[in-house]
């Protein structure tokens, strides 16, 4: 990992990069990145554009170094507040002052996620996945991005999704009165693109595509219509995000991430 | 017993339990979670509980073991094994009825019932398919705003169960780790709240008089006392052991096919709370599992 010119980024730091977009300028609060990109994203975000951005060590301590993933002591992180569980929905969540960056297993055109299971029914799934988590109170309380490794139709589905475990813009399951002024789904990432919700009644747009992909290449890969409002290339991260993002995962676990770790850019 | 003296054996916490009850339990996920109590349980005769938990291991027993006839839960994982193989087993099988919520709905319940309200409002789980699933009704605001919520009820407990790091005889606790979860909540949501702890003491003041600040729930919502060193095993119980990856692993494989609890259960259960610390290594090899990173 010596080498940080752009030229060898790869696919998961260009998504690393990309996914740290979605946090710039958001002030202070709590970036939260489930899974090692969106954990890398708050990291580098916070380390290059986005100081402010408040973050925890994944457990229980506020830390203003963003902790490294993967083996290391477990005193090595520097606590400077204290945010556990325990206090998490009146200090984070039920406050609004959090923006969540998380890959449920599967997405539907309006933004609705699930997180809990997948056919059969309720009473009897045929995939029980987490259950819903905390999906509900974050999509009507503050910001929310995804990421997905591995774009597809199962993902991205046709329709809605199997259990809705978080609000999105389908006004069919909105009840009259209720006040969803929070909804605020920010950005979709990819190993293809980069995506919003910037479409007529939020409808899903494409805004980046990564080098080499086309957009009838993820409109293929996705189970709803998509709008094609794309304004270039994905920026590839530079030497010097790509030096912040090796400090952070000392054990290249982000190599893990996308199938064959391929390059940003393919050299062919 | 006089009223001060809350100290009971595992057998006679399990006696103030009945088949059918509504049964908290404390601690998240694989953490801090009263496993020795709930092997006690898995050792007797009690059925057709509701359960009511963060879930982890504790669900995924309880449930493999047919003890379960109702959960209420927001997700059931054990962190670095997101999924939990007997319980999704469970569900899969359409075993065991459910209402699932988020985990903020999850401590509003919590918190109604220790207030003694019928439901407290949140606009928690509108948009979703938790309030029809759920049985979940709207409420409107009286005020000029009329907004309409989610109205939470309360999730009145007959029981929970909490493990903690010290205790005293009067039901007195402390609670060391980084986070304390919502253990406060479950016993003051619950008519009885029984504690196994680390480490028993006579009196709190002449013990651990400077820490009082980690007594996270008085001591009148407290209503037995054990001392179970190892009582959160395989669960992680900081700052004195981590959680035991390689006997979670062990038991999540035991779930595969053909997947008989009756196979596991002698090494993850055993005749004894003695036996089972001896299959792992007993309290020495405890001790030195070193504290989870995150």
């Amino acid at each position: 990992m010596s080498d940080v010119s752009t030229n060898t980024a790869t696919l998961a730091e260009l998504c690393i990069a990309a996914c740290a977009e979605a946090f710039r300028g958001n002030g202070e609060v709590v970036a939260t990145g489930v899974g090692p990109v969106p954990r890398l994203a708050a990291g580098l975000a916070k380390l290059t554009h986005t100081p402010e951005l408040m973050m925890t060590d994944g457990e229980a301590y506020l830390v203003e170094q963003p902790v490294p993933l993967g083996p290391r002591s477990y005193d090595a992180r520097k606590t400077a507040g204290h945010l556990p569980f325990s206090r998490f929905f009146d200090a984070a969540v039920w406050s609004g002052r959090r923006h969540a960056m998380v890959t449920p297993t599967q997405i539907d055109r309006f933004g609705q996620i699930n997180l809990s299971y997948m056919g059969g029914t309720h009473a009897q799934p045929r995939t029980q996945m987490l259950g819903v988590r905390g999906f509900p109170g974050n999509t009507i309380c503050h910001p929310n991005s995804f990421f997905f490794p591995a774009h597809s139709p199962r993902i991205f589905v046709a329709g809605e999704v199997d259990m809705v475990s978080g609000v999105g813009y389908n006004p069919a399951r909105r009840v009259a009165g209720g006040n969803y002024s929070d909804v605020d789904l920010r950005r979709i990432v990819t190993n293809l693109c980069v995506m919003d919700f910037g479409g007529p009644d939020h409808a899903v747009r494409v805004i980046s595509l990564h080098p080499g992909v086309t957009f009838a290449e993820v409109q293929e890969a996705t189970g709803f219509a998509l709008i094609d409002a794309v304004t270039g290339e994905t920026a590839l991260p530079d030497a010097a995000a790509l030096a912040v993002i090796a400090g952070l995962d000392p054990h290249n676990v982000r190599a893990t991430v996308i199938k064959d770790n391929p390059p940003a850019r393919n050299a062919s | 017993m006089s009223a001060l003296d809350k100290r009971m054996s595992p057998a006679e916490i399990v006696g103030q339990l009945s088949s059918g009850m509504t049964l908290g339990i404390g601690g998240w996920g694989p953490r801090r979670k009263p496993m020795a109590l709930v092997r006690e349980i898995l050792r007797s005769d009690l059925t057709d509980l509701t359960v009511v938990a963060y879930g982890g291991a504790d669900v995924g027993m309880l449930c493999a073991a047919g003890k379960v006839k109702k959960l209420v839960f927001a997700f059931v994982s054990l962190d670095a094994i997101p999924l939990e193989p007997w319980f999704r087993k469970a569900r899969e099988a359409g075993g065991i009825e459910v209402l699932e919520l988020d985990e903020g709905m999850f401590q509003w319940g919590l918190k109604a019932a220790a207030f003694r309200l019928p439901f407290l409002p949140t606009r928690v789980g509108l948009g979703t398919d938790l309030a029809e699933l759920g049985g979940l009704r709207h409420v409107t605001s009286p005020y000029d705003d009329g907004e309409v919520l989610i109205a939470m009820p309360a999730l009145k407990l007959d029981a929970a169960l909490l493990h903690a790091n010290r205790a005293d005889q009067r039901g007195n606790i402390q609670l060391l780790g980084p986070d304390v979860y919502y253990d406060e909540w479950f016993a003051r949501a619950a008519d009885k709240t029984f504690v196994s702890t680390e480490e028993l003491v006579p009196a709190m003041e002449d013990a651990y008089p400077a820490e009082a600040q980690a007594s996270i729930v008085e001591r009148c919502f407290i209503s037995g006392v054990v001392e179970m060193p190892g009582g959160a095993h395989p669960s992680s119980m900081p700052p004195l052991y981590g959680w035991d990856m390689k006997a979670l692993k062990a038991y999540c494989d035991m779930a595969k096919d053909p997947g008989d609890w009756a196979a596991a259960a002698p090494r993850f259960v055993g005749a004894s709370e003695s036996e089972y610390l001896a299959g792992f290594g007993g309290m020495e090899a405890v001790r030195a599992l070193s504290l989870p990173i995150f």
